[in-house]
């Protein structure tokens, strides 16, 4: 599905800043994670295309590479939709309903948690928790926060983005 | 970082900017607020205490502000509060708050001819 | 010479920035120069005040007015009345800053009352981002002390002699991890933080970072010099995303000023440290696995010994310790490891801090003295719970610790006691949970969180997790036979015993605790198939009560067709049919149906 969506995000521009980023990390001490922190940043999404020059540059296996960006979950293969649509699971959040309002969300939007919709405009994650649990249950839009969700709210916050 | 003088003058200075925020003061002296205070002028009185503790470092020192006192007409009125004790001032001005300032907070006189007692006789 | 007369400290914790504390911010500095205060009032951002639930916070000093809740709609009429007039609004103060007609401040209230606030002290009181306000709560004079005046082993010794135990999970003795790290030899020595506080429900580490920066800093340079180390790493969640900035420029003013740098305070000390993102795996709070994250690799656990203190990052001898066990160490040096040894319990001196959330009407933050009563913690600072429901359990230790229940509520909190209840310290989280949470479901939502989290490296725990969690979804599905309580518990056994670290050694306990307190939630779900608390969704029937007016109304939304009835009369549900939708129960007029 993603194949434009990957394609759209390999840009000269973004090549020569992670080509900065590995320039400057040279002679740091473990200097891998910090790299592909900044790669996530830069291409919002380190497909093998990035993992490859990392690869050559930093002189590190592609293997070892590809099992360090699937390993952790920042990091990912494909691009996250226009709107990411996060919903805490964290356990004073989970206690306080979130599950239902995941099951609402997936129902309105049409996308299972952890997916991205084919048209690119939402990704539907379950995070853990946020650290904002005196507002739980808690869900997250891209930068905005909404606290104290009710069920009911739900519609009328996704309404926003439809 | 050269040193622990260093350090202390930093602390010293900083002190100052931050002692507002520590609640457990051994004298407080409070402002009359109200829409009656500050037409009769209450604001520059608070502004000349507030200077003054400052200026001379009287850590110990809380001026914060209150509303209506009560007797309007004696308006600006700050009162101060020291070993379960008050004094109250009357028909403040900026410079008699500053000599308030000097005489009471600093000596310990309390400057009678301004007090509500001395006024009402 | 500054004028100012009062502070506004508006909260810029995570809590309160979520429910709109910036843009409060923002009005006020509008509202203030509006009224011509600006050069007699001052608005501060500060780190967490621990009582999220009434956020967004704000505190006005020299008073100490607690507003809680505040919209930006009020800052106009505090603005007016409280800074301009001097009247404290009073029905904008937190419900209990106020008692009758009396204003309590911030001090005074119930929750903060019982709290003993040594690891928060500067939390809500200083301006994260100015390094001469923590200067002017005496940072950097531990620093200052040690570097000049104290030897190596005299430091050591002193964080022994406290008894400050790791406030990360485990309890280890802190002094003695100095000490292995001093003792062991290598070419180079590391100092390393852990602030991948990954605990779902425990956000201590994060509102230190936020709120009181500098104590963690300075706290790791004392440990430098202690070991000998010059070079320091902190390994935090990239996931706190207002942590790390503070975090940054905390770093940068102290480099600025010197305090972490080349020859601190004209010694031969040198200490530098550096930032370093997690990048979302819970088992990177696993020390050896945060080792190998840090060298850029997957984060999976190394086995032990050897142990970090002689080998630890990049093979080198490493002391690696917690947010909140740093945030200690300054109060330590200044105050003595007797005044320390003066709060809370022998076994267990000094505070902790506990993230209360869940069902309790006071959620945030809270510091207590070791050795307070769960009751005390829940009832007198918490609040008890909101909406008249019943308290059930408290769930302490995240992941790796256990649902206790009320037969408990009158043991002390300490490190040991909550392990013989079956339960842990864990880092901090304390989950209360009423009539309406379901036991079978929250042991598997924990085990749902550690299968997802299991790194995959040792067989115990990768599959073991997995094996368990199917039993729990059986149960819940109301498939389980009475045989699968025995399963689980054998399971968990064997995976506490061989896994390799302690993500896995822990992982059962929810299960084994919820088994031991709540057997009969289970064996209801196997033998009757019910879910008293009304959890489980298969477990749930939809029935139609004496209510039933007859409208015919469900079954013309029913998509199976499984109501039957006529006209007036009370209408039936085919349970065998029934998909359990709900669309019945939204479409009745007079709330007949119910789900239970």
């Amino acid at each position: 599905m993603s194949k434009e969506l990957i394609e759209s995000i390999l840009t000269e521009e973004n090549f020569e800043k992670l080509y900065e980023v590995i320039e400057a990390n040279k002679g740091r001490k473990g200097p891998l994670m910090p790299t592909l922190h900044a790669a996530q940043n830069i291409f919002g999404a380190i497909p093998y295309e990035v993992q490859k020059v990392i690869s050559e540059k930093m002189n590190v296996p592609l293997a070892e590479i590809y099992g360090v960006v699937t390993f952790y979950s920042r990091f990912t293969l494909v691009p996250k939709g226009k709107f990411v649509v996060s919903v805490c699971l964290g356990t004073a959040c989970y206690v306080k309903g979130s599950q239902n309002i995941i099951d609402e969300i997936e129902k309105i939007i049409d996308v299972k948690v952890g997916n991205t919709s084919p048209d690119g405009k939402f990704t539907l994650e379950a995070t853990r928790c946020i650290g904002a649990c005196g507002l739980a249950p808690v869900m997250t839009i891209g930068e905005e926060v909404f606290g104290r969700v009710e069920l009911s709210d739900v519609s009328t916050i996704m309404a926003k983005y439809l | 970082m050269k040193s622990l003088d260093e350090l202390a003058k930093i602390r010293e200075k900083a002190l100052k900017k931050v002692s507002t925020r520590n609640s457990d003061k051994k004298v407080r002296i409070v402002v009359g607020m109200a829409t009656c205070g500050i037409s009769a002028g209450a604001r520059p009185v608070l502004n000349a205490l507030v200077e003054e503790v400052n200026k001379r470092e009287l850590v110990d020192v809380e001026v914060t502000q209150t509303g209506c006192i009560g007797i309007c007409r004696l308006e600006p009125i700050f009162e101060v509060y020291q070993n379960g004790e008050k004094v109250t001032y009357v028909n403040m001005t900026a410079e008699k708050a500053r000599e308030v300032v000097a005489n009471h907070i600093v000596n310990g006189n309390v400057v009678s001819k301004y007090t509500i007692g001395a006024y009402e006789k | 010479m500054s004028l100012v007369r009062s502070h506004v400290l508006i909260c810029g914790g995570t809590g309160c920035t979520s429910s709109g504390s910036i843009s409060i911010h923002e009005k006020f500095e509008e509202c203030i120069k509006k009224f011509g205060l600006d050069k007699e009032v001052k608005v501060v951002k500060t780190g967490c005040f621990g009582l999220c639930e009434a956020g967004p916070i704000v505190v006005v000093y020299p008073e100490g007015a607690f507003y809680s809740h505040v919209k930006v709609e009020d800052i106009e009429r505090i603005t007016e009345e409280h800074l301009y007039k001097g009247r404290i609004v009073k029905d904008l103060l937190f419900k209990q800053a106020l008692e009758g007609d009396v204003i309590k401040s911030v001090n005074e209230v119930q929750f903060y009352k019982k709290q003993k606030r040594v690891v928060l002290k500067n939390c809500g009181v200083i301006n994260p981002e100015v390094i001469e306000e923590y200067i002017a709560f005496d940072g950097y004079k531990a620093l200052g002390k040690v570097v000049t005046e104290m030897t190596q082993q005299e430091v050591v010794d002193e964080i022994k002699k406290s008894g400050l135990r790791g406030r990360g999970g485990g309890g280890f003795p802190t002094g003695l991890k100095w000490q292995f790290t001093l003792d062991a030899i290598g070419k180079e020595k590391y100092v390393a933080c852990n602030a991948d506080e990954g605990d779902p429900g425990a956000f201590m580490d994060r509102s230190v970072l936020e709120g009181d920066p500098h104590s963690v800093i300075e706290a790791m340079a004392i440990a430098g010099y202690a070991i000998g180390a010059s070079k320091g790493f902190i390994y935090i969640r990239a996931e706190y995303p207002i942590a790390v900035e503070r975090l940054e420029i905390a770093l940068a003013q102290a480099k600025e000023l010197g305090v972490i740098g080349d020859n601190i305070f004209s010694t031969d000390f040198s200490f530098d440290l550096e930032i370093r993102l997690g990048a979302g795996a819970f088992v990177c709070g696993e020390e050896t696995a945060l080792i190998e994250s840090i060298e850029g690799r997957r984060g999976m656990p190394r086995p032990r010994p050897p142990f970090p203190a002689n080998k630890g990052i990049f093979q080198m001898p490493t002391l690696l310790n917690n947010v909140e066990t740093y945030a200690n160490i300054t109060q330590i040096i200044l105050n003595g490891a007797e005044w320390f040894r003066s709060i809370g319990t022998e076994k267990s001196p000094g505070t902790k801090v506990f993230a209360l959330g869940g069902k309790i009407n006071n959620t945030g933050l809270v510091e207590i003295p070791m050795g307070m009563t769960l009751r005390e913690v829940i009832y007198d600072i918490g609040g008890g719970i909101p909406n008249g429901k019943a308290f059930k359990a408290v769930q302490t230790g995240g992941p790796s610790g256990g649902c206790l229940t009320y037969k408990h509520l009158d043991e002390q909190i300490t490190y040991d006691n909550l392990v013989r209840l079956g339960s842990m310290m864990g880092s901090g989280g304390m989950i209360v949970l009423d009539e309406d949470n379901c036991m079978v479901d929250v042991a598997r939502f924990f085990l749902d969180f550690t299968v997802d989290e299991s790194c995959g490296k040792c067989t115990p725990c990768r599959e073991g997790t997995k094996r368990m969690l199917e039993l729990l979804n059986k149960i819940c599905d109301g498939k389980g036979e009475i045989e699968d309580i025995a399963r689980l518990e054998n399971l968990a056994v064997n995976i506490k015993d061989s896994s390799l670290c302690g993500l896995g050694q822990t992982a059962p306990n929810p299960v084994l605790s919820t088994i031991k307190n709540f057997r009969h939630e289970y064996i209801s779900h196997i033998e009757d198939k019910k879910c008293e608390a009304g959890v489980c969704k298969a477990l749930l029937k939809v029935t139609i009560t004496d209510k039933c007016i007859g409208c015919t109304a469900c079954t013309k939304v029913c998509p199976v067709d499984c109501i039957s009835g006529s006209r007036k009369e009370m209408h039936v549900i085919d349970q065998n049919l029934c998909i359990k939708c709900g669309a019945c129960i939204e479409k009745c007029p007079v709330n007949a149906i119910i789900l239970k």
